[in-house]
């Protein structure tokens, strides 16, 4: 049998056998950026439409705990430098051709936002909320007055954080399964959908939540599309993409994959909303548990498998 | 001026002689390597073929690591080499994760790694050590643009190859076959 045999002396940490630089921290973040994207798109657009009142989970609500989703997964990025004491150089270079560069700046503008929009709204949600000093009162009314200019940067950068998600993997022409501008897409997709859950299940209006099932069923249908398309594209590609796509269809991730994410994360919530909007009564944190679920599974898998795939020579 | 090496692999023995001297010119932690020996077996017993390769960072002309790196703190420094300024590095791991050769560790003490090609040797017309250490004289080491530097010559005289240029890296590291 013909046989290529290659033997190797390097044996660097975090980088042999396997490349595994990335552990949890990477994936985590990106699967709270993309969360606190997709809440922060919906506040700013149903604000935008004029349907605050309406949507109060959407608008006012979930937004509250965007700023804690933003600085957890801003302290993930930070565990995960294993240079620390210079983070601050990722904040004094602006490198456009590096989605790391821009992505980290483009949270400096999100997380700021995402706190001020909490604000103006947390004495509407706790009545009993107490500025304490006058100057944060009038601090409070400036913004309250400024809410239709942030929500328009909102919808502008929520969706440049949650493509980033994507493309930050997407950059990295060495790691195969990486490498396809789907992946922006598709995290896209998945950070609104988390997103969407998340208002459905803070939601008390019965409209509300029947709004956001209808638009979770048709972002997993979209991802669902992406991902056939994904593995279409790699199939359909050079010999390093077969075997990148391989890891899914037969290889060791395929498993986790297609049960965790695409029936557990995709299929099953999708059932259950269709099931709800049919009329039938399905607790509205179930889906939406189910999806959240998916979406940190589909980050943790596509990061990790990623490592996994390479260029052989 | 663009400096680049070329290694052959039919004269390399993979004695590792380049890997110690490395590691010893540049104080690289142990356990870590900025250059390292891979050997290739092909074909069907007993009609085999071996090539030794003695590795490192290829200098990428067009490099990913560079473009991915947030900082700046992977640049290109004199010639096209390749450089990390360690107090500019966060040790994020973008370029590691883009180097399609995994020529890039992380160092213990928390910034990036990698070969420098000596360039602080070079600077003062060395050669780099692994260069000045190999027994079998199977390392070039030379201006690309000057033809009469050790690589252009043995350039122009033998069939080379680059690793896996479909990466679109632009590597300058040449492999003589
Ligand atoms: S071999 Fe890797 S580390 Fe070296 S320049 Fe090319 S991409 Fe960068
Ligand atoms: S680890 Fe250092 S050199 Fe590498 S991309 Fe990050 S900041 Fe740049």
């Amino acid at each position: 049998m013909k046989e290529e045999l290659i033997v190797s002396g390097r044996l660097n940490e975090y980088i042999d056998p396997n490349l595994h630089i990335w552990g949890w921290e990477i994936p985590l973040y990106l699967f709270l950026g993309g969360l606190a994207a997709g809440i922060l798109f919906f506040a700013a657009l149903f604000y935008l439409q004029g349907k605050e009142n309406e949507y109060k989970a959407a608008v006012k609500w979930a937004p509250l705990l965007t700023p804690i989703f933003l600085i957890l997964g801003l302290t993930a990025l930070f565990l995960d430098l294993h240079h620390k004491p210079y983070f601050w150089q990722l904040y004094t270079n602006i490198k456009f051709q590096s989605p790391m560069s821009w992505g980290a700046w483009t949270l400096m503008v999100v997380t700021p936002l995402s706190i001020i929009w909490s604000a103006t709204y947390i004495r509407e949600v706790f009545p009993k909320w107490d500025w304490k000093y006058r100057w944060l009162y009038q601090l409070e009314e400036f913004f309250q007055s400024k809410r239709t200019e942030m929500a328009w940067i909102l919808v502008v950068f929520s969706v440049i954080l949650g493509i980033y998600t994507g493309i930050l993997l997407s950059a990295f022409n060495a790691r195969p399964l990486w490498n396809t501008s789907i992946l922006g897409p598709l995290f896209l997709a998945s950070g609104l959908s988390a997103g969407a859950a998340l208002i459905m299940m803070m939601s008390k209006n019965k409209l509300e939540r029947k709004l956001f099932s209808k638009l979770d069923l048709i972002l997993i249908t979209l991802e669902l599309f992406f991902i056939v398309h994904l593995f279409m594209g790699f199939l359909a590609s050079t010999q390093v993409q077969i075997e990148a796509a391989e890891l899914f269809l037969g290889g060791p991730y395929t498993l986790p994959f297609w049960i965790f994410v695409v029936f557990i994360g995709m299929i099953i919530p999708a059932f259950l909303e269709w099931w709800e909007l049919k009329g039938h009564h399905i607790p509205a944190y179930l889906p939406a548990m189910l999806i959240l679920f998916g979406n940190i599974m589909l980050r943790f898998l596509i990061t990790y498998a990623g490592q996994a795939s390479r260029y052989l020579y | 001026m663009r400096y680049a090496m070329a290694v052959d692999t039919k004269k390399c023995v993979g004695c590792s002689d380049c890997v110690v001297a490395c590691q010893t010119e540049n104080n690289v932690p142990i356990g870590y390597c900025r250059d390292w020996i891979v050997e290739v077996v092909d074909g069907t017993y007993p009609q085999l073929e071996l090539e030794i390769r003695s590795e490192r960072c290829n200098h990428c002309a067009n490099s990913p690591c560079v473009r991915c790196c947030p900082t700046g703190a992977s640049h290109y420094s004199d010639g096209g080499i390749v450089l990390v300024t360690h107090d500019e590095c966060i040790g994020c791991g973008a370029c590691i994760a883009s180097c399609p050769y995994d020529a890039r560790y992380p160092h213990p003490d928390g910034y990036v790694d990698k070969c420098t090609f000596c360039i602080h040797r070079v600077r003062e017309g060395q050669q780099p050590a692994c260069v000045e250490v190999c027994p079998t004289k199977c390392l070039y080491f030379g201006d690309l643009e000057d033809p009469e530097s050790d690589v252009s010559k043995v350039l122009k005289k033998r069939k080379y190859k680059t690793l896996i240029p479909e990466a679109g890296t632009d590597p300058q590291l040449y492999f003589l076959i």
